[in-house]
């Protein structure tokens, strides 16, 4: 493992950047895959077809290709940005999809009655959706949403192909095939610094589901 | 038009709902117009950019055409002997899973938890290390394959797991109680259940495992897979955004492909005998799959 | 349209090499080196093995102008492929009998040590990591790094003002000798953009994500060339990149071969001819003198 140990600070500062990028990509795909569950169940067909449009496509697509899409087909079009931000983009747009089907299944999972209920009493679909119905989805979302982003996690190191740079797998690229570092312990480095990330997540998604099923 | 979320309409939500939908109508066709404008104003919808991709009278619609349909063999190829090994190895690594000892699996249980948690990327790197220190001539489309088998034989051993879990104990103990052996009682009583209701979670393991293909070339510079083909014509051709989409199409049409394949056979397979076990709600499973 | 036109260029200057090619069609140049007849070599040998078989398999570059290229036909055209060309005619092979590999810059000495091609010529500079691993024959053409920014450009006139002007992005490939050397002159990491090939950190700088790119002198030469008064080498060249040609370790005897062959270009006109044929083509090219070749070890 020496490869490993002597140059810790280069994996270190890559788990950084890639801990950052992991971040961003998080939070972008959870508000554009709501907006787009949101867009799936609600009563206007032109956004419904938007949202079934969207998860279509995107799911059938794969990430490498998205982010090719990012860093070489929308420059053409003549928007700038640095590669970085095109990653983190590449990134959200392909994991928002799943996450909003697992939203969706959620929502679809909250019993009938609940929502027939609120809409007894008179709400509207707003309403039923952010007071009754999403608050109960949370529970049944929190396991699919998870493990979605644990693959987001996974899937983010892909990016550093795509000029991002600096990030675990550049760091790997440059070790290996710049300074000729062997690469077996090189990759099992990067291995290990993203078990890091994805083990204690899977521990910590398996302890709420068990709360969260406990406390149904 | 029916969900539980809202009403079927009365005059005033259908009036909100035509204003709503002219609204979300007017927006998004604005928004295609802008990508439109985008496209035309920076020149990408030019005709020699496109041609020859799709004007068989170009020069070089053949050349261009011949290196996809190479790449898409190899794609092919290349996902069907994954995901042929992926479905053994899962069903048998699933399978020990749930029939050892608690000791006993304590191994297994480790690696099929250490695998899930690796980007496949690295599955691939690591799976090419391995194999060129046993054989050192190991080539890229044998590393390709071994490395999305070791992910997503893995998965698919979950997925199996978590179908047998789900069957009612009724269903072993039956067996058990006419004298059939474990080994017998997991082949031809649980295995058979499990994997049918589990049928929607493995098929979109199989997408996966198609569109994970596409990582050789970002990991290998040398398996001419589909993408790695599309790599090469833009970059020959200097049309980027065009030969990407086009690529970008060719996978949609092979996993939606694969989906209505899966979507009819869980059809036929649930007509002709209706399953005895309950429903786990497999497309909540299958969601997940990223 | 700009781009479409550099394109355009790039693919008519492929397709007249192509048609400037023999009657055959498989191979691009005018006059391709005639295969030695009665070639005969002491049994055992690497030689005696490549002719007998009447195949040898080569690795190069795929995506570099001038060097070694391969546009949407089956052969990679460039320098590097007529230097290999002429080797192998020495070997009595003629180039029907050559498989091309690619051999980009990070699996050049798996190709080698895994026995997947009998020799590389891929612009692969003459190292001691990399001799630890793989024997090199020659050198036979000596680059220099060196940086090519946009024509209107004007911050940047050498490596040095990098720092000067952090805003500045640099594109190189990943785990290439030149993206390690440019790296002492950043002012941080993030002014280093890394893709898989060269021909990305071009895109990148046509769409203006980049502003800069650094490798060889050579390589830089063709794609100045290739997208006519869109680009211009700036600066002295800032370091010597001996290119030499890698086969297995140890095998001296092919080295020695592999430099007489070379020797034997440069006295027939051979090695002139595949440089004016191909990155030769190139304006602010210089005709190159065999360099002396380094002891087989």
């Amino acid at each position: 493992m020496d490869p490993v140990l002597e140059n810790l600070d280069l994996f270190w500062g890559g788990f950084v950047r890639s801990l950052g990028i992991v971040l961003w990509a998080f939070a972008g795909s959870m508000v554009l895959g709501t907006a787009l569950a949101v867009c799936r169940v609600s009563p206007v067909p032109v956004l419904r077809a938007v949202g079934t449009g969207y998860v279509a496509v995107v799911r059938n697509t794969p990430l490498t290709v998205v982010l090719f899409l990012f860093a070489f087909g929308i420059p053409a079009l003549q928007v700038n940005a640095s590669f970085y931000v095109f990653g983190v983009a590449g990134l959200v747009v392909y994991t928002a999809a799943f996450v909003c089907e697992a939203i969706r299944s959620g929502i679809n999972a909250v019993a009938p009655g609940q929502a027939e209920a609120a809409r007894a009493i008179g709400l509207t679909f707003g309403q039923t959706l952010t007071q009754v119905v999403l608050p109960q989805a949370v529970r049944t979302v929190v396991p699919p949403l998870g493990n979605v982003q644990i693959a987001m996690v996974k899937n983010s190191a892909v990016v550093g192909a795509f000029g991002v740079g600096g990030e675990l797998f550049s760091v790997a690229t440059r070790l290996t095939s710049a300074q000729g570092e062997p690469r077996l312990p090189v990759y099992l480095g990067v291995a290990a610094f993203f078990l890091l990330i994805t083990l204690p997540a899977g521990a910590l998604l398996a302890r709420t589901e068990q709360r969260l099923a406990v406390a149904r | 038009m029916s969900s539980v979320l809202f009403d079927e309409p009365g005059p005033r939500a259908r009036r909100r709902t035509r204003i709503a939908t002219g609204v979300a109508a007017v927006v998004v066709l604005g928004l295609v117009a802008l990508a439109v404008q985008r496209f035309a104003s920076t020149g990408q919808f030019d005709a020699e950019l496109w041609a020859p991709l799709l004007d068989p009278r170009t020069e070089e619609f053949a050349q261009v055409w011949a290196i996809l349909g190479a790449g898409l063999g190899t794609t092919l190829r290349a996902f069907a002997l994954a995901a042929s090994a992926s479905l053994v190895l899962g069903i048998v690594v699933g399978a020990a899973r749930v029939s050892l000892g608690r000791t006993a699996r304590l191994p297994l249980v480790g690696v099929v938890e250490l695998f899930r948690g690796l980007p496949v990327v690295v599955t691939i790197f690591l799976a090419a290390e391995v194999l060129r220190l046993l054989d050192s001539g190991t080539s890229s489309y044998w590393a390709l394959v071994a490395g999305l088998t070791a992910y997503n034989s893995v998965i698919i051993a979950e997925v199996v797991r978590a179908g047998v879990l789900s069957l009612p104990k009724g269903q072993a103990e039956a067996g058990l109680a006419i004298g059939l052996t474990p080994a017998q009682v997991m082949r031809s009583v649980q295995l058979p259940q499990a994997l049918r209701t589990m049928l929607p979670a493995l098929i979109s393991q199989l997408v996966v495992i198609l569109k994970d293909t596409a990582l050789a070339t970002v990991v290998f510079n040398d398996l001419q897979d589909l993408l790695y083909a599309g790599d090469r014509i833009r970059i020959s051709l200097d049309n980027s955004l065009q030969t990407l989409l086009v690529v970008a199409l060719v996978y949609i049409a092979l996993c939606v492909v694969l989906d209505r394949a899966a979507v009819w056979t869980e059809r036929r397979l649930s007509r002709s005998r209706p399953t005895a076990a309950p429903a786990v709600a497999p497309a909540e499973e299958a969601v997940t799959r990223v | 349209m700009h781009l479409r036109r550099s394109a355009l260029t790039a693919a008519a200057a492929a397709s007249l090499l192509a048609l400037t090619a023999c009657g055959g069609g498989s191979s691009d140049t005018g006059d391709a080196p005639e295969p030695v007849e009665s070639a005969s070599f002491e049994a055992g040998t690497t030689m005696a093995e490549l002719s007998q078989a009447g195949a040898i398999t080569i690795g190069t570059k795929f995506d570099q102008p001038g060097f070694g290229l391969r546009g949407l036909g089956d052969t990679p055209e460039g320098f590097d492929v007529e230097v290999g060309k002429g080797i192998a005619a020495q070997l009595g092979l003629s180039e029907d009998q050559i498989t091309w590999v690619e051999a980009p810059s990070s699996q050049r000495e798996d190709l080698i040590t895994q026995g997947s091609v009998d020799m590389v010529i891929a612009t692969y500079t003459i190292n001691d990591t990399r001799k630890e691993r793989i024997t090199f024959a020659g050198p036979y053409y000596v680059a220099g790094q060196q940086i090519m920014v946009g024509e209107a450009e004007d911050r940047l006139t050498g490596p040095d003002d990098l720092r000067a002007n952090p805003d500045l992005k640099i594109c190189s490939v990943n785990g290439s000798t030149p993206s390690e050397n440019i790296r002492e002159y950043l002012a941080s990491p993030d002014q280093l953009v890394l893709f898989e090939v060269y021909d990305d950190c071009v895109t990148a700088m046509k769409n203006g994500q980049v502003q800069a790119m650094t490798t060889d002198n050579v390589i830089l030469t063709g794609y100045v060339a290739e997208n006519e008064g869109e680009f211009k080498l700036v600066g002295e060249q800032f370091t010597e990149e001996p290119y030499g040609i890698g086969i297995t370790k140890g095998d001296t005897a092919f080295c020695e071969f592999v430099n007489g062959a070379l020797q034997t270009m440069s006295e027939d006109g051979s090695y002139e001819e595949a440089w004016t044929s191909t990155a030769g083509e190139y304006e602010g090219t210089e005709v190159p003198t065999l360099p002396t070749a380094d002891a087989c070890v």
